[in-house]
């Protein structure tokens, strides 16, 4: 099969849908001639024209808030928000409005939405441009929270949130953007809620979201030369979750290894620990849950201070043997 | 328009269920009977009548958290209205919203909203829908002089105007944002005045209080926007007799500001207009106030007569099949 890169599977995914249903159409800042801050949508403003790529100037609450507004009379908008960092100015639109309009009109609407936004850290964007805030949308019912990990997943993800009739925060890392892998050239759908279990291993399981995912499976290559098994898990969907793929594997292997970028208190890590503790899979625990997450501070701009922030291969190795000799 | 007979009837009739269905509201909190708090548009009638008596029934209104107002403008079935203000299953909203998310999509009111200015980008949404939906439908935003001063407000007119939506922005002024007076800063003309700035194809204020006017204003504006000639922001000065919600002691008015103000009723100033221009006799202009308080009162039965929710039901509607 061809190979494209993640950054292409999302916009054909879009191209696709837009050339599939007249209803679909982009908003965000620079989205048009310049393409987008990580060039996601270049070239689309040339095959669709400015009145379905809607360039707008720096009002990340307003056009959160008009993709909600369209959606609410039967469109289906994909908003950008050029930096996860600035979620932040558009949340009340996302938050209050956006995943509650359903609910709180009794059933009469729906907000088919998704907003993409990039997250994460790594190229030295410093505090404001390098953050993970999935946990904040999680925490949220009404909106789904969609966090891809590879070029195929984040086509078929994408899809699958354009025709969703739910606000959908898509979360894409920039570090992912730039990676290959075989996509299909045609329109398919990965179901929302289903997690992908991405290496299948028997001595413990690694449940990693976003770019997590990538750097377990580097993990795990190397540690199968120590002879230890991992298996990783990514969830895909983080809201809604897939818990039965999570405890199925935790009472595979017994030991379980949550990784995640966003800073450890309070984030998504806390939710996976809490599901496992609460499920059949608690009894076949061998070893405590342990989480790797990232470091209780804002992310320096220093390469190196940058680096130690967030969770790298080797943290992971080290974690893995760690858990491994653990015992309850 | 010319206001002929059938329209007066209507319009006074909408005006004086309005004013039953607040002070019916008031009395059913008083009496213990409502569980939450509720914004009393008593005194503001004309704008809400005036402004919404411009639309076809396709056409869409957005709210503000005092709505009341503007939903019976729109059409509500009273029934559904205040079975959802006590909170009961038939409501509109299932009882999941009450008094401050009323909203009724299928007659074209896409709700009120909890938070101050929160549905103005939604309006610059909806007008970028309807655009592209190409089926020549409007929709009227209405939002408090409170709302003016958000981030929400100035990003929404910047993104109205460029994608030149068919929407009218109607700031209805009642002079207060809870307790904080419009005349510290956003006097009327300056809230219009952003309009201007942002490039609104037509910016005014009108007297609020007087339902022709604000039609004539609501009216112009909304043709244009129907034959594609953008947004407009109308200001319509009006007062609130009542407190912000039931928390509000008046602290920062006067009663003789509020009686100077209830001079200048809404309800009565177009009464006597109609009665004056002899469009309707003093008899039939009493039957319709009738009319209007026996329909609240009807509502009020029905409510009371309706079930609750049931638990069970509670997490349903949070996410679409």
């Amino acid at each position: 099969m061809r190979e494209i890169t993640y950054l292409e599977a999302i916009r054909e995914a879009m191209t696709q849908e837009m050339e599939r249903d007249s209803r679909v159409f982009l908003i965000g800042e620079d989205i048009g001639e310049y393409g987008g801050a990580f060039q996601v949508t270049y070239g689309m403003l040339e095959k669709f024209g400015p009145e379905r790529i809607l360039d707008t100037p720096i009002t990340e609450l307003a056009l959160t808030g008009a993709a909600t507004g369209a959606a609410l009379i039967g469109m289906r908008p994909i908003a950008e928000i050029m930096f996860m960092d600035f979620t932040t100015l558009a949340s009340e639109q996302l938050v209050n409005q956006a995943a509650k309009l359903r609910f709180m009109f009794g059933g009469q609407s729906t907000v088919p939405m998704v907003l993409r936004t990039p997250a994460g850290s790594g190229t030295g964007a410093a505090e404001h441009h390098s953050q993970s805030f999935e946990n904040w949308f999680v925490h949220v019912p009404g909106l789904k929270v969609v966090m891809p990990t590879t070029p195929y997943d984040v086509k078929g993800l994408l899809i699958s949130s354009i025709r969703d009739d739910n606000p959908i925060v898509f979360i894409e890392h920039k570090l992912l953007y730039k990676t290959k892998g075989e996509v299909p050239e045609g329109l398919y759908e990965i179901p929302l809620g289903k997690a992908d279990i991405k290496r299948a291993g028997k001595d413990l399981s690694i449940i990693a979201t976003g770019i997590m995912v990538q750097k377990s499976l580097q993990a795990a290559e190397e540690l199968i030369k120590e002879g230890l098994d991992i298996e990783v898990v990514d969830p895909r969907t983080l809201r809604p979750l897939d818990t039965e793929t999570i405890v199925n594997s935790v009472k595979k292997t017994g030991k379980v290894l949550i990784v995640h970028e966003a800073v450890k208190t309070g984030g998504f890590g806390g939710e996976l620990a809490g599901v496992i503790a609460e499920s059949e899979a608690f009894g076949y625990l061998e070893a405590p849950i342990i989480r790797l997450a990232g470091r209780e501070v804002p992310i320096p701009y220093n390469r190196e201070l940058e680096k130690a922030s967030v969770p790298q291969v080797e943290d992971i190795i080290e974690k893995a043997r760690e858990l491994a000799t653990l015992k309850v | 328009m010319k206001l002929v007979k059938e329209n007066a009837e209507k319009y006074l009739l909408q005006m004086y269920q309005i004013r039953a269905f607040e002070e019916q509201a008031e009395k059913s909190y008083m009496a213990g009977k409502i569980h939450g708090t509720m914004h009393l548009s008593i005194g503001q009638e004309a704008s809400a009548v005036g402004s919404i008596s411009t639309l076809e029934p396709t056409d869409y209104i957005i709210g503000h958290h005092r709505g009341h107002g503007l939903c019976i403008s729109k059409g509500a079935d009273l029934n559904l209205m205040m079975a959802e203000f006590y909170g009961k299953e038939n409501g509109y909203c299932r009882g999941r919203g009450g008094s401050m998310h009323i909203a009724d999509v299928k007659g074209g009111n896409l709700g009120a909203n909890g938070v101050v200015g929160g549905g103005i980008p939604l309006a610059v949404g909806v007008g970028i829908g309807l655009k592209m939906q190409k089926e020549n439908r409007v929709l009227l935003a209405f939002f408090g002089d409170g709302a003016a001063s958000t981030g929400a407000f100035h990003e929404s007119m910047i993104l109205a105007v460029l994608y030149q939506v068919p929407v009218v922005f109607i700031c209805e002024n009642n002079q207060y944002a809870m307790s904080f007076s419009a005349s510290d800063w956003t006097t009327s003309k300056k809230i219009a005045a952003h309009g201007v700035i942002y490039g609104m194809a037509e910016s005014c204020s009108t007297d609020g209080n007087d339902l022709l006017e604000v039609q004539s204003a609501v009216e112009a504006a909304v043709k244009r926007a129907r034959e594609g000639g953008g947004p407009s922001l109308i200001v319509n000065d009006t007062y609130r007799w009542r407190g912000h919600s039931k928390s509000d002691r008046n602290r920062y008015r006067t009663a003789e500001e509020i009686e100077e103000w209830k001079k200048k009723d809404p309800i009565l100033k177009f009464r006597n207009y109609c009665l004056s221009k002899k469009i309707l006799t003093e008899k039939e202009a009493d039957e319709i106030k009738e009319k209007g308080y026996a329909d609240i009162e009807a509502a009020r039965v029905f409510a009371e007569s309706s079930p609750d929710p049931k638990v069970e039901t509670l997490e349903e509607g949070v996410y679409a099949p």
